[in-house]
């Protein structure tokens, strides 16, 4: 089932078109990685994908993404992002304590209830599996945990609002290799349960837990196929060369 | 050569010495003056009871009640206003001509000479609204002088709050406005409070804004109403200084005293309210 579908999308940013013609296919409970050197758009197409570009008043966005077969600019943008949430490449928790900070989507959209509020929290670190680090300290601030606990506090943070699309922008770009080992494995956990779209500038990583790979450059989608295609025979000329190395 | 240089050095050091000294000395003068002179007057006496023998005897008490009122009353018209103005401007105004030149508007006025602001006061509060010369317009005059600068402060104070933290907020679905309410405010409120706690100061201390607008010569009573004058500690030290003859130095220091004490004081807590926040302060 398709779930979210991108068709022509253009985006420019004070007039630089950082995105040319995107047409993709996200599926639902699959883990689409997006690779590419930088500056070749990925992160431009995950934040169209909840609408975040927005926030930057010069960005001018032509095409259509469809969400569940809604046209998103027709959703209710906070709606939009309450089911499609986002995981930052850097670890950003909001300056509160670690409870606070994975309560925060939920009390915003309205739950007031202690206990409610002490279940979903509880469920959600969990699903991060960092509960067994935090427990005993929930009332602490989050800035106090290490650099990779951060990282799975904010993913417990996203999956907290129960979104049905998680977007992970280079999650692990600031992270130590065991933490990143550990958000990977979460990663492949959630896909039974969520849709994930992971830009990356690690291609390896992309190799370890993605069922499909695409392959951005200058903002063009070059190719979009199998991981094990992309990895091993792919079709277009310079996905073999990035992949192998030649540039990036 | 390289005993020149070390004398250049020298030399440099000294008169960068010499420049902070410059700075220092005068207050630190200015400060014992004051105190050595007034000390001697300050009693139970003179801070709680009435003005006598046209003001040459007695207290100072009706002036220390009127500057906290017009402070109270500055204070609460300009927080509101300034905090809402600063909000509009740095989260949701887009940057084109007119906020621009709003926010020129906004420099300027910070600018403009106090006593401007009293007769601008006259002219709006006292004669065109109708308040008269009273603690409201006085208020609201100096409320109108201290706008500026509380907006200048919250917009530094709410743009210092790290974008990114916007963006988290509304990734998880929270509106602009909670953004701002549970995230960029409660952010943002040291460097408000430290910028409307100096005005504070400015507020008790400016004579020009209130002469026209509230201050009364000589009142030996409390004001029983917003639209009542009032006596105020400036206002009343220029006239003990050079309205009214043979007052003694003692009275007229001491009230300086006082109302030097209330504006160094309210500095006081500014800082020590900004270090406790600033130690809290999370990221």
């Amino acid at each position: 089932m398709v779930k979210i579908n991108s068709k022509n999308l253009n985006i420019w940013f004070d007039k630089i078109q950082v995105l040319k013609n995107i047409n993709i296919q996200i599926q639902s409970n699959e883990i689409l990685s997006i690779i590419g050197p930088s500056n070749s758009g990925k992160t431009s197409f995950l934040r169209s994908l909840n609408r975040m570009n927005e926030l930057e008043p010069t960005s001018k966005i032509d095409g259509l993404i469809e969400f569940d077969g809604t046209n998103i600019k027709d959703m209710n943008v906070e709606l939009l992002r309450q089911k499609v949430g986002m995981v930052f490449a850097l670890p950003l928790p909001l300056p509160l304590s670690i409870f606070d900070n994975v309560a925060y989507g939920a009390r915003m959209h309205g739950i007031k209830n202690k206990q409610k509020l002490q279940e979903i929290v509880e469920k959600a670190l969990n699903h991060a599996y960092i509960w067994d680090e935090v427990k005993d300290r929930l009332n602490e601030s989050a800035f106090k945990l290490s650099g990779g606990q951060q990282q799975r506090l904010c993913i417990a943070r996203t999956l907290a609002v129960e979104p049905e699309v998680i977007l992970f922008d280079e999650p692990c770009s600031g992270l130590d290799p065991i933490s990143t080992a550990k958000v990977e494995e979460t990663m492949l956990q959630l896909k039974n349960d969520y849709t994930i779209v992971l830009v990356t500038n690690n291609v390896k990583q992309a190799a370890r837990v993605a069922d499909r790979t695409a392959f951005f450059l200058s903002g063009e989608l070059v190719e979009l196929d199998q991981t094990d295609k992309i990895f091993t025979a792919p079709s277009d000329q310079r996905t073999d060369g990035y992949i192998r190395g030649k540039f990036g | 050569m390289i005993m020149n240089s070390k004398i250049t050095q020298k030399a440099a050091f000294f008169f960068f010495l010499l420049a902070t000294l410059l700075i220092v000395i005068p207050v630190g003068l200015i400060v014992f003056i004051i105190v050595i002179k007034g000390a001697p007057a300050i009693s139970w006496d003179f801070l709680f009871s009435m003005p006598r023998d046209g003001m040459r005897a007695g207290g100072i008490f009706p002036a220390i009640i009127g500057t906290i009122c017009l402070v109270v009353g500055s204070i609460a018209f300009a927080l509101p206003i300034g905090v809402l103005a600063a909000i509009y401007l740095s989260e949701y105004s887009r940057d084109n001509l007119l906020t621009r030149i709003i926010k020129l508007a906004i420099v300027n006025l910070s600018g403009v000479p106090s006593v401007i602001f009293g007769l601008f006061g006259l002219a709006l509060f006292v004669v065109f609204l109708g308040f008269g010369a009273s603690i409201l317009a006085g208020s609201l005059t100096l409320g109108i002088m201290v706008l500026p600068i509380i907006i200048a402060a919250s917009r530094v104070a709410l743009e210092s709050v790290p974008m990114s933290f916007r963006e988290v907020s509304l990734s998880l679905g929270a509106s602009k406005w909670q953004t701002i309410r549970h995230i960029v405010l409660p952010n943002a409120i040291p460097g408000i409070m430290t910028g409307t706690i100096l005005e504070i100061g400015r507020a008790a201390g400016e004579t020009a804004p209130i002469l026209f607008t509230v201050a009364a010569f000589y009142l030996p009573q409390l004001p029983k109403s917003i639209f009542d004058q009032a006596m105020a500690l400036p206002y009343h030290l220029y006239v003990i200084s050079t309205q009214v003859p043979n007052v003694d130095e003692k009275i007229r220091y001491g009230t300086a005293l006082v109302l030097l004490a209330l504006v160094l004081s309210v500095n006081l807590i500014a800082i020590i309210i900004r270090y406790k926040l600033r130690k809290n302060k999370k990221w």
